[in-house]
């Protein structure tokens, strides 16, 4: 069983536009024109449709849409001295918040495991469910949708949107057009004000950016986001699915015939053919070809072709077949959610069955508690203090005049916390090694260090004159938080002269 | 273009002729907005051509080269630091030191110019080089190494052309017979049970007469040197000119002294004062 082969992706686009397709490729045989090398866009009018899927999409729709808005402005109680924003970037401070999460540059593998969860889950759900994703949650497809509400509300309908672009300019066809490039910046505007909102302070921003206040790299940033908003949603729509974006090949990978997917039930629907009301339905399959399910389809494809590489798994096909198979009385469900292999167990008689538990299935669910487990270890380890010791290199190591050997090391305290805190250092593992502050070499070795900073401090160790040092040891730096409490350590060595 | 214009059976198209292991590659057309990006880049590149350097001998119409930004870029930083560069210059050394902010400038400061001006003779980490080159890491300072005497030290040198410049000269007791080969090496043995390394315990005493009649003047009765004179330890681990016997008679001999270039010549205040805090930080600063 094939899963979306190039023949039947290309099979689809002169049926999903039959009124403007490609110029037709040239009969065989010499003395045929060559054929072109750029092709025009087809371009795609989806009709609206209502059905179970069609409601499905605006729910998530309004979720994403909402979480999105919404997110900046979640306060998250860090104390008097940390920001209080619950999902913030903050760039110029190099540290990233998620709600309880604080994360500072040198742990940006917090978010790798993230993106390894999110891509394991995007994994499994693909395997187990088709391109769910791609028709339901992509943000591609939240605005292109969302674009296409607005041009339906505007522009009318499929049919009326087909006849207004056939028609020459007026007064109306431009009021219209204008009015729905004015609504599609608004949303790209708002859409790219909204992302600023993650790197900034949401409430104290808003207004000032607003009025104006706010920085170059701001608005060059709000205008990016809009122009890339502006045309992938409105203009681009489908064709980014299809040529830009890498992840329709890589989840071909993912499928196989027990993936649940989008499919026509071939075995049911042909031989498909024009149906009079009231005639009987024996030698015939139930697929009036009314077209119901091309038309309604975002990437303007036919599902009745097989598996195709453009499909985005939204269903609204399955939604507009079900309203026709009502309507001539036929049972729903010609086009539906199942896997292939189904499909050709029920087309030779055999029973279906949903084989959720499979090794690529197993594989990604224990892959993803790993990555869970070794996430939710590493982040309830994360140390508030945090201890780095680098060697000086040049020179390795000083003879003083009474003939003690000193190791210069730049030692620095991450106070990971958000109080003033005082650390205290020690080294260990090398016998009357003596530690001193490089510019206070006779206070104590304490270092404080400033809430949510890193202290930088020069620091020596020094071996008395013929303490028999050997010419490498191993050495323990150790800072520990006089409050109580963390404490941090970082191996290094001492260096001393060949003896 | 095709070699062979071929129909696939299954889609109706016509394919590149072209087989892979009995695939065959349908000859699909480029989506044109593909050809418009396309381009978009070429105008885009010609327009590098036309605004920017490119080509030898062709600096491009705006006129902004690498070089040239880098000056202006260098103008600014200058016009940026001079402010901090005149209070630097009107702050004595000592008052430099104890003020945070201007510390930390002169600190970044001076080990700039320490790269540029003091790395070659004293080494990149202040290591000193065997020959005459000064530690400024450990803690002997044959000249003072508090700020006052370390600033003095860069500007006038030693034993250099300045007037005011440091200077102590170790006579030549061997090269001017003033010594005999074997009272050099009396005295030599003399000097290494100085700092407790002596085997020859009879030479090292005749060594001490002729010590503290030739040396310790200078040096001391004891040989711990005298920082007024610049006269080095000689009762402690660090050895300029090397620790063994050898090198001690041969230094005895010679009579030896390096010399370090007078830096208000070439320095302004400034930088001089700058270097000053910064080579006084390398640890052995008192
Ligand atoms: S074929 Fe059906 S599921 Fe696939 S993209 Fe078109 S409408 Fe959506
Ligand atoms: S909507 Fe249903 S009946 Fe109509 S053409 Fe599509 S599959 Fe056939």
């Amino acid at each position: 069983m094939s899963i979306p082969s190039a023949a039947a992706a290309s099979r689809a686009r002169p049926a999903a536009a039959p009124a403007a397709g490609p110029p037709n490729p040239p009969p065989p045989g010499s003395g045929a024109p060559p054929p072109p090398l750029y092709a025009d866009r087809v371009k795609v009018y989806p009709k609206a449709v209502q059905g179970r899927w069609r409601q499905v999409k605006w729910a998530l729709l309004t979720v994403c849409l909402a979480i999105y808005y919404v997110v900046p402005w979640l306060r998250w109680d860090r104390g008097p001295l940390a920001p209080d924003q619950a999902v913030l970037i903050d760039l110029d401070a190099g540290r990233a918040y998620f709600l309880w999460i604080e994360i500072w540059p040198e742990e940006v593998y917090y978010v790798t495991g993230l993106l390894i969860l999110a891509a394991l889950a995007l994994f499994l759900a693909t395997s187990l469910l088709g391109r769910v994703w791609c028709g339901y949650a992509c943000p591609q497809t939240v605005w292109t949708d969302l674009f296409m509400l607005v041009e339906r509300l505007i522009e009318g309908d499929r049919n009326a949107r087909m006849r207004r672009d056939k028609q020459p300019w007026s007064a109306d066809k431009v009021a219209r057009k204008l009015a729905k490039h004015a609504v599609w910046l608004l949303i790209a505007a708002v859409t790219g004000g909204a992302w600023i909102l993650y790197f900034v302070d949401a409430p104290s921003s808003f207004g000032p950016i607003l009025h104006g206040e706010g920085s170059v790299a701001t608005y060059s940033f709000i205008a990016l986001f809009t122009t890339t908003t502006y045309l992938l949603a409105g203009w681009a729509r489908e064709q980014v699915c299809t040529y830009m974006c890498p992840w329709p090949r890589i989840q071909g990978a993912l499928l196989d015939e027990n993936s649940i997917v989008v499919t026509y039930r071939n075995w049911r629907g042909e031989p498909r053919g024009k149906h009079k009301l009231g005639t009987e339905w024996d030698g015939r399959g139930d697929c009036v070809d009314c077209m119901q399910c091309v038309v309604v389809c975002p990437t303007g494809i036919d599902i009745r072709d097989g598996q195709q590489l453009e499909c985005i798994g939204c269903g609204l096909c399955i939604d507009a077949c079900n309203g026709v198979m009502a309507k001539v009385g036929r049972p729903p469900n010609l086009i539906g959610w199942d896997t292939l292999a189904n499909q050709e167990a029920r087309a030779s008689g055999r029973k279906a069955r949903y084989r959720l538990w499979r090794p690529r299935t197993v594989l990604y669910v224990i892959l993803i508690a790993i990555t869970a487990m070794v996430m939710v270890a590493a982040l309830s380890s994360r140390a508030s203090v945090e201890l780095t010791v680098q060697r000086d290199r040049n020179p390795l190591f000083v003879t003083l005049a009474d003939g003690s050997i000193r190791n210069g090391y730049t030692v620095k305290v991450s106070n990971k916390s958000w109080e003033p805190q005082t650390f205290r250092l020690s080294v260990d593992g090398l016998t009357g090694a003596l530690l001193s502050l490089a510019d206070a070499p006779d206070s104590l070795t304490d270092l404080s260090a400033r809430p949510d900073a890193v202290a930088t401090r020069r620091v020596f160790v020094t071996v008395p004159a013929d303490s028999s040092v050997a010419e490498s040891s191993s050495i323990v730096f150790r800072a520990r938080r006089q409050a109580g409490g963390d404490s941090a350590s970082h191996d290094s060595i001492f260096l001393a002269p060949r003896k | 273009m095709p070699t062979k214009i071929e129909k696939d059976a299954v889609t109706g198209r016509s394919t590149t002729g072209h087989e892979w292991d009995g695939i065959k590659e349908l000859n699909t057309p480029l989506p044109r907005w593909w050809l418009y990006v396309f381009y978009a880049c070429i105008a885009w590149s010609v327009g590098y051509y036309v605004f920017y350097p490119s080509l030898p001998w062709v600096h491009g119409v705006l006129g902004w080269s690498r070089r040239a930004e880098l000056a202006e870029t260098m103008q600014a930083e200058r016009e940026r630091i001079r402010p901090m560069l005149e209070r630097i210059r009107a702050t004595p050394i000592a008052a430099v030191d104890r003020s945070p902010e201007l510390r930390d400038f002169a600190f970044a400061g001076g080990r700039a110019a320490f790269a540029d001006n003091c790395a070659p003779c004293h080494g990149a980490g202040g290591a000193g080089a065997k020959g005459g080159f000064p530690a400024l890491v450990d803690d002997e300072w044959i000249w003072g190494g508090d700020l006052a005497a370390i600033e003095r030290t860069i500007l006038y040198g030693v034993r250099s052309s300045h007037p005011d410049t440091r200077a102590s000269q170790m006579p030549r007791f061997g090269a001017d017979q003033i010594l005999t080969a074997a009272q050099i090496a009396d005295t030599a043995e003399h000097v290494l049970s100085l700092s407790g390394r002596s085997t020859d315990g009879a030479a090292a005493a005749r060594g001490s007469a002729i010590f503290a009649d030739n040396c310790a003047a200078c040096h001391g009765p004891a040989g711990r040197g005298n920082v007024e004179l610049g006269s080095p330890d000689l009762a402690d681990r660090i050895w300029l000119f090397g620790s063994d016997k050898a090198a001690i008679a041969h230094s005895i001999h010679l009579g030896r002294g390096g010399v370090m270039p007078a830096w208000n010549t070439r320095l302004d205040e400034a930088t001089i004062k700058m270097l000053t805090v910064y080579v006084h930080s390398l640890g052995g600063g008192r």
